[in-house]
């Protein structure tokens, strides 16, 4: 990056601009990739001319015209060796202010609906999760290929051939930059919802590799979240996810210990958590509940993070209300992991042995059949009870299937503290 | 990063607000920008202060104590209001900022700065100071 004021203040408006660029320009276009040079020209253009004649009063809007004025030239010059120039001549004299007026409507934009169509769009469910979430992240984001692979432990080439896979799904399946109504609206919210949350998951409990979080990641999620808050501020499963990723988001500092190692969240030290995240997740919560959300999948984990954030020590944890949130969760989105922490939040309630049952019905789900949690939950339940000789068995079984180096190392901690 | 973006106070603001059609104004001008901030991700949190002479200060010399009532002199290093943001860098506060408008009738100034990050304190406290820290907090949270 460039070290001279100027141009690092021109690199600054265009981060601000990019995304809002991207969208209308791939509105007009239909060509994410065409959108994004198109974006980018625009950028050069102000890099070459903001030195000279200063940084523009308004400059996204000028950005927007640069990029435009280019659209149009782009689409005429396709036009122009589409048919013969003789014919197209008069045709574009009579088309000209016409077709000018509708690239001036798809770039007037009040109201943040193009980012938003460019979100719908990333985030379209013809493309795979792990796709939708790259895209974004360069889209939307504004994250380099670099920057997304080094987030996600992987290598550029791997990471720009899944963004290229993913627009090339996009553009054949001719998705439209647009925010979708009424019951669309509904089905396909559910697709973005989850890319927020698999990017914010990602960082907040690293399933691979040597670090515990990457806070860049759940920054970046909760960035998502909250401009999605601001552009969808009806739908209740909005604030429910932001509520969430706000919340578990306040315990970033407090989940590895000064070492690294994993801190679970009845050992945290509670006063590491961000009480300003901590009132805005509780604020969102309460505007899902007051939409009538208090059942949406998200608001209810937002309700289950809110418990421990309202629980001033581990101790006055409510584990009851904790239960009963799971038994409804487990109703709305039925799966072997929202039962294995049903279970956990059972045995905290109602004692180990009631943990154990319910862990036990679910033992053979093939979903969890490699799955460390389950057999760390079980050792949890065991070594409460008593029962410290399978306690070790099911630490050590949990450690040899955990992926993530901290966590093994917490784990083998545990089988090791299972005194004979 | 986070960083606290300040308004800082006039002669105007330290009189209170009084309504005007330029204040009127100034409310939908900063409600916009607001909304923008929102929509971009950016906003944490922000409100307004009321005047100095709603404040107070409490001196601080060895062992004394010493309260003192507002209005306070130093206008120009008065704080007005606040905002938290959430940005990439200085760079990216700088360029918001530039798009407020003016939070005063006259010549105004807004301040940023960026909060202190895990990482900057890095070796600064030393470990029995952190453990003291942190019992504290406890001490807080379990209040």
């Amino acid at each position: 990056m460039a070290a001279d004021p100027t141009h690092r203040a021109i690199e600054a408006v265009f981060r601000i601009e990019r995304a809002r660029l991207i969208a209308g320009l791939a509105r007009l276009t239909r060509d994410v990739d065409r959108a994004e040079e198109l974006a980018q020209d625009a950028l050069l253009v102000a890099l070459t001319e903001w030195p000279r004649s200063g940084v523009p009063a308004n400059p996204g809007a000028w950005l927007m015209a640069t990029a435009k004025r280019r659209a149009i030239d782009g689409i005429r010059h396709t036009r122009m060796r589409e048919r013969k120039q003789v014919e197209i001549a008069r045709e574009l004299d009579e088309e000209r202010d016409m077709s000018v007026e509708t690239v001036e409507a798809a770039l007037d934009d009040p109201l943040g609906d193009e980012l938003l169509g460019l979100i719908f769009a990333a985030c379209h469910p013809v493309v795979g999760a792990e796709g939708r979430a790259a895209l974004t992240l360069r889209l939307v984001g504004g994250l380099t290929v670099e920057e997304i692979a080094r987030a996600f432990l992987s290598n550029e080439a791997a990471i720009a051939a899944r963004i290229t896979r993913a627009k090339k799904a996009i553009a054949k399946a001719g998705v439209a930059f647009e925010v979708p109504r009424g019951a669309e609206l509904t089905a396909r919210l559910g697709s973005v919802l989850e890319v927020v949350y698999l990017i914010f998951n990602e960082g907040y409990a690293a399933t691979t590799g040597p670090s515990l979080v990457r806070p860049p990641l759940c920054a970046e999620a909760q960035r998502l979240a909250r401009i999605l808050a601001g552009l969808l501020p009806e739908q209740p499963e909005v604030w429910g996810l932001l509520a969430l990723v706000e919340i578990q988001a306040s315990r970033l500092a407090a989940r590895a210990g000064p070492d690294g190692r994993f801190v679970p969240l009845t050992e945290q030290d509670r006063a590491r958590w961000d009480r300003l995240l901590i009132r805005r997740g509780l604020n969102a919560l309460d505007r899902a509940e007051a939409l009538a959300g208090a059942d949406g999948a998200y608001v209810l984990q937002a309700a289950l993070a809110a418990c421990h954030a309202r629980a001033r020590s581990a101790q006055e944890t409510d584990w009851g209300r904790i239960a009963g949130l799971y038994d409804r969760l487990a109703e709305v989105v039925p799966s072997p992991v929202v039962e294995l922490n049903r279970a956990v939040a059972h045995s905290m309630a109602f004692g180990p042995e009631v943990g154990l049952r319910l862990v036990d019905d679910i033992a053979d789900a093939a979903l969890l059949r490699n799955y460390a949690p389950l057999p760390a939950a079980r050792g949890d339940f065991l070594f409460r009870a008593g029962r410290t000789g399978e306690a070790r068995v099911a630490f050590e079984t949990a450690a040899a299937l955990s992926a993530n180096e901290r966590e093994r190392d917490f784990l083998l901690a545990r089988a090791a503290a299972c005194a004979p | 990063m986070r960083v606290m973006v300040f308004v800082k106070a006039t002669e105007d603001s330290e009189q209170g607000m009084t309504p005007s059609p330029e204040l009127s104004q100034m409310f939908i001008d900063m409600g916009k920008f607001n909304e923008e901030l929102v929509n971009a991700g950016v906003l944490v949190a922000g409100d307004g202060l009321k005047p100095s002479s709603f404040g107070k200060r409490v001196a601080f010399d060895g062992p004394s104590r010493t309260v003192i009532d507002g209005p306070f002199a130093e206008t120009r290093e008065l704080v007005a209001g606040y905002w938290i943001w959430e940005v990439k860098d200085m760079d990216e506060a700088v360029e918001w900022v530039k798009r407020c408008p003016n939070p005063m009738f006259g010549p105004s100034e807004i301040e940023i700065r960026p909060f202190y990050e895990m990482e900057d304190f890095g070796d600064l406290i030393p470990p029995e100071a952190a453990e003291i820290h942190d019992g504290v907090g406890e001490k807080l949270a379990n209040r």
